[in-house]
């Protein structure tokens, strides 16, 4: 693969966004709603709540991240530009890989604005190594994005893919979601052992899932 | 001896229990112009994006540039067809010349048509800001057909390139595919309006209920000549 290529996808699919900002504001608005939303149905203050903030966190992420990867591939079903795109020589590698950067990108932003509002919510503070934080977010969302973009193109061509889309998605993204839970267990030495252990694996998740994805995807993309 | 640019043999497609192509076999000589007729439904867009490889057909074989698209390199062929849809296949957020230059960026390594002498040739004003969405159909199906130029393909698939186009755009679009004739570029073009684009055609294809129901000499064969009224200087990309 040419990163010439993946750079234009990249470049294109950034310059879309940034002229309409449609993913990012749905996703924002979404994400911010269900924070709202959790803090006004459960005490924030109490401490049962504070122990589940980070679930909240997580699922607000995910379900505001599948209402914008529903959307991925919307601009290019539209006009038929993806048959355009199939018959240029660019690899279609190259093609998924611009459009997962571009929409973990956007999530990445959404998460950068939604953590400070969501500490400020649920009056968090940081417990253990907060830098660890900055090292499973990526991961996490990368996990996240890789699959949910794979997934969108494959259900294009599927009728009810909004419904399509999250099913599939979710439960392949339940064994990352574990894993990036499952990196603020204690503080102990088996705590930081197990801590390391699903680090790697969600590394690992995402090597394995992101090259079976782009092997895949040109099979997805000349599908008829 | 002529040579043969695409060949299709005993070709069917089936969506379902839908035959939208049935046996249909056709040669197409390089620097020929083809007219496919037929009513809506006849298969004429079906057998186009077949042509062009974005659908493989159920039975049959389509061989393009001497070589079995499907045994051999489909992506090396594809390369070197031009097609246009229906629909724009331009992005409808970006203004004319940034969707060119973003499908020129795809075609690395090639000599193509720079995004800016593609939409001259086709009338349009390359420094036209305008989102392609706010375009009239008219200059959106213009900015589509220099989109098809851009890599300069050796062989042309038009599917109704003159829908909702004036007279005189649609005149200037024949003129400007004449001369693609001379530079020994295959075109093959669907529509509705015969009598448009008859004058441009060396063989005329009729097709009904996707078989092919005749395929007759155009006028161009017969006469050698375009018979177009001789308004303004035809567009040209080089």
């Amino acid at each position: 693969m040419k990163p010439a290529y993946f750079l234009m996808h990249l470049k294109k699919d950034l310059q879309l966004e940034w002229r309409s900002k449609d993913a990012i504001n749905s996703m924002l608005f979404f994400a911010l709603l269900v924070v709202v939303l959790f803090s006004l149905a459960f005490d924030p203050t109490r401490a049962v709540s504070r122990q589940i903030a980070g679930g909240i966190l997580c699922v607000a992420t995910m379900f505001a991240a599948v209402s914008a990867l529903n959307q991925a591939w919307a601009r290019e079903l539209r006009n038929q530009v993806l048959d355009a795109l199939r018959m240029t020589p660019a690899p279609a590698a190259s093609l998924f890989l611009g459009k997962a950067l571009a929409n973990f990108l956007f999530v990445m932003v959404v998460e950068v604005v939604l953590a400070p509002v969501f500490v400020m919510f649920y009056n968090l503070h940081a417990l253990g190594n907060a830098w660890l934080l900055l090292l499973v977010l990526p991961l996490g969302t990368w996990a996240l994005i890789v699959n949910g973009v794979f997934f969108a193109a494959l259900s294009i061509r599927t009728r009810n893919r909004e419904l399509l889309l999250p099913l599939i998605l979710i439960s392949d993204f339940y064994s990352s979601a574990a894993g990036d839970g499952d990196v603020g267990v204690g503080d102990s030495d088996g705590g930081n052992r197990i801590r390391c252990l699903w680090i790697k694996m969600l590394a690992a998740y995402d090597v394995i899932f992101t090259t079976v994805c782009m092997m895949l995807f040109e099979v997805i993309l000349h599908a008829e | 001896m002529t040579s043969i640019i695409a060949e299709c043999e005993e070709v069917s497609k089936l969506y379902g229990t839908f035959a939208a192509l049935r046996k249909v076999s056709a040669r197409l000589e390089r620097g020929r112009c083809y007219l496919v007729l037929g009513e809506n439904g006849a298969g004429k867009s079906t057998l186009l994006r077949t042509l062009a490889g974005l659908l493989k057909p159920s039975y049959g074989k389509v061989r393009v540039f001497g070589t079995d698209g499907a045994a051999e390199d489909p992506m090396e062929a594809r390369e070197r067809i031009g097609y246009m849809s229906h629909a724009t296949m331009l992005y409808d957020e970006f203004s004319g010349v940034a969707n060119l230059r973003y499908f020129a960026s795809l075609y690395r390594g090639r000599d193509c048509v720079s995004p800016e002498d593609a939409l001259r040739g086709v009338g349009l004003d390359p420094s036209l800001v305008r989102p392609v969405g706010q375009y009239s159909q008219g200059m959106k199906q213009r900015a589509s057909l220099a989109r098809v130029l851009i890599s300069r393909p050796e062989l042309l698939l038009l599917d109704e390139p003159f829908s909702n186009m004036d007279i005189g755009s649609a005149h200037q679009m024949l003129r400007l595919l004449d001369t693609f004739r001379t530079e020994q570029r295959t075109i093959v073009l669907t529509t509705h309006q015969r009598e448009l684009a008859e004058p441009l055609a060396d063989f005329v294809l009729t097709l009904r209920a996707g078989a092919v129901v005749s395929l007759e000499e155009g006028p161009y064969a017969k006469r050698g000549a375009l018979a177009l009224a001789a308004t303004g200087a035809a567009g040209s990309v080089r």
